[in-house]
């Protein structure tokens, strides 16, 4: 990976001349301009800290903490440039969006105060080497490719990182509303909440059969009381799941239907004399222990 | 391949294996209604645990098999489908309709002798 980087660098920096000991000469530059950079570091960090507040960027956080954070990825950009590799940026990159992401930092304020950056760095080179017009064109040449391959590689692993943190909050969403629970021998009961899209209708089916076989369950109770709306699709997921259901032995109340969805369903014009249906849950678990062979009577005060 | 066929008092248990071929299926609709005249069974429990597929031949045999049983004044009870091919089954529409399906073998006698219990 390091070895990739560097002779990416060298190949775009040997793009602008032919000339063999010209990368000798570059590395040259690039050592000035670290030099330059580090020499500079005080106002360079200031100027950019500045910049980021009047662009209204990273406004989730306090002045001194953009300073900090600036002075870190000031210091890894340096390096970077320094050592022609990124491994070490790549993992500053990381760990500093886990700790903006879940400040609300978004990505086109990373990406900003990245190429905010590069143009302060940018603008105090110009300011260094006005005089000579050929020297700052080199020394562009040796600090441009590097700039873009940094900023990508910030930009990069902060988008990575939120992609990685909304997969894991689908997953954990996935995991949290589909519980299968039993509350006496051989009755489960799965209360369904939020929106049901084909893929969530797929993975309920799975683990209520494997929830069947397990506990060997002779009624499931599916309560939708908490789900607004249903489309023909998912509809028809809700039937083939009884049917599936029924075929490892087991029957299927399905309480809390809306009206929306009531309607729903009497339009596509499922086939209603396969569904058992109850009003409420309280209905639905007082049916199921009725088929269980269960009675439910209050206990009797003592004398 | 045949399929065992065990007497289990007033009723059979045939146990199908992995794969069976159409031809295999229309044996054994053939010798488990041959079986229960033999036998004068009550009830009939076909265990499905090993198969892994459940095709639309496969479900209308089976569904041929209980109504032939059934003319002979038996039960049959389909017994051990997996979750996946349950899945799968009423995906491809195929369920089995009309014919008493249990989750295992011990559902399936508890199932037959409750029904007979009620009848004798």
């Amino acid at each position: 990976m390091a070895k990739d980087a560097e002779r990416s660098l060298r190949g775009a920096m040997r793009h602008h001349t032919d000339d063999p000991s010209s990368y000798d000469a570059t590395a040259v530059l690039l050592r000035e301009l670290v030099s330059h950079l580090r020499q500079n570091r005080t106002q360079l960090r200031e100027e950019w800290a500045r910049r980021i507040t009047e662009a209204q960027l990273l406004t989730a956080m306090s002045k001194d903490e953009i300073f900090a954070e600036a002075t870190a990825v000031y210091d890894q950009y340096v390096e970077a440039l320094e050592t022609g590799t990124f491994e070490a940026l790549q993992a500053y990159a990381r760990s500093l969006s886990e700790r903006i992401i879940p400040r609300g930092v978004e990505t086109h304020e990373v990406v900003g105060i990245v190429l905010l950056l590069r143009d302060v760095l940018a603008r105090s080179l110009f300011a260094k080497y006005q005089a000579d017009f050929r020297k700052l064109d080199r020394i562009l040449d040796a600090y441009e490719p590097a700039a873009n391959r940094i900023a990508n590689t910030v930009a990069v692993g902060f988008v990575q990182e939120r992609e990685r943190v909304i997969r894991q909050q689908q997953e954990a969403i996935r995991e949290l509303s589909t519980p299968v629970l039993q509350v006496r021998e051989r009755l489960l009961i799965l209360p369904i909440i939020g929106v049901i899209d084909p893929q969530r209708a797929r993975q309920l089916t799975e683990q209520l059969l494997r929830g069947i076989r397990t506990n060997r369950a002779k009624v499931v109770v599916i309560d939708i009381t908490g789900v607004a709306a249903m489309d023909a699709t998912v509809a028809n997921h809700l039937v083939q799941t009884v049917e599936a259901s029924r075929l490892l032995g087991a029957t299927v109340i399905v309480t809390g239907l809306s009206p929306e969805i009531a309607q729903t369903l009497v339009t596509i014009g499922v086939d209603l004399g396969k569904m058992n249906t109850v009003g409420d849950l309280q209905g639905g678990i007082e049916q199921a222990e009725r088929l269980l062979g269960y009675k439910v009577v209050p206990i009797e005060a003592a004398g | 391949m045949e399929v065992p066929v065990l007497k289990q008092g007033p009723f059979l248990i045939a146990t199908v294996q992995a794969a069976l071929t159409d031809d295999d299926l229309v044996q054994l609709r053939k010798a488990m209604v041959e079986r229960v005249v033999l036998s004068r069974s009550l009830g009939v429990i076909i265990d499905v645990t090993a198969m892994d597929i459940m095709d639309s031949f496969a479900s209308r045999t089976l569904r041929e098999i209980a109504q032939m049983i059934r003319l002979r004044g038996a039960e049959t009870v389909i017994v051990g489908i997996q979750p996946e091919v349950a899945f799968a089954m009423v995906q491809l529409g195929i369920t089995l309709e009309g014919v008493v399906t249990a989750l295992d073998l011990e559902e399936g006698l508890e199932y037959l002798n409750h029904k007979f219990k009620n009848n004798a």
